[in-house]
């Protein structure tokens, strides 16, 4: 029953409802936050975000791949990834019990 | 970056807002995602990544200290996938030469 994709209106519907501002300074308000994480990571930076989980990003080097349906070889060049370590806090809450009493 | 210097760098460029306010912003903007994956929905906000939850099964583990077999729950974890903008960001695209060149000192 995984069914719903929330998104960026969910979000500033959910910072609307809890700080007394105006909806489209909630939108911009979401947007600010989203693009200096995206700023941080660009530039490299490790964003940690306590109780949620961390943001690194990771320099991968040169592999050979295969195309899995051809079998030919392909070089992947070497490129930065980014990837998402949960915290516990974060673990937990998703295994806790499923808050339904919630909404 | 840690999340009080997320807040900082935010108030900064919201004079009008108190700090506590970007601090609650931020805070709820981190718990709808939470939310969102506790009821096992899929969170996807463009142009960053998805956020999405796996179920992993029961499985038999091993100390690998001991070799003691030990047994795993099955449990959900979150995943999250790098969105489109954001691997070519991280990858030298023209937005984030740009981000370079602004940021020479900070």
């Amino acid at each position: 029953m995984a069914g719903r994709t929330v998104t960026r209106a969910d979000l500033c519907e959910a910072v609307y409802q809890k700080v007394g501002l105006s909806r489209t300074e909630s939108a911009s308000l979401v947007e600010m936050v989203l693009s200096e994480i995206c700023n941080c990571l660009a530039n490299g930076e490790t964003v940690k975000l306590s109780s949620f989980g961390s943001f690194v990003v990771r320099d991968k080097g040169q592999r050979i791949g295969r195309n899995p349906k051809t079998g030919v070889e392909v070089p992947i060049e070497p490129r930065r990834v980014m990837v998402f370590k949960p915290s516990n806090v974060l673990r937990a809450r998703i295994n806790g019990q499923r808050s339904e009493g919630e909404e | 970056m840690i999340k009080s210097e997320l807040v900082m760098r935010i108030a900064e460029q919201n004079p009008h807002l108190y700090q506590r306010d970007v601090e609650n912003i931020v805070n709820a903007i981190l718990e709808e995602i939470t939310r969102a994956l506790a009821r096992g929905d899929r969170v996807e906000l463009r142009g960053f990544g998805a956020f999405s939850v796996k179920q992993r099964n029961a499985r038999v583990g091993r100390n690998p200290r001991t070799g003691e077999t030990v047994d795993v729950a099955s449990k959900r974890i979150p995943v999250f996938k790098t969105g489109k903008e954001m691997r070519l960001r991280l990858n030298g695209g023209a937005a984030s030469a740009k981000k370079a060149a602004v940021r020479v000192s900070a």
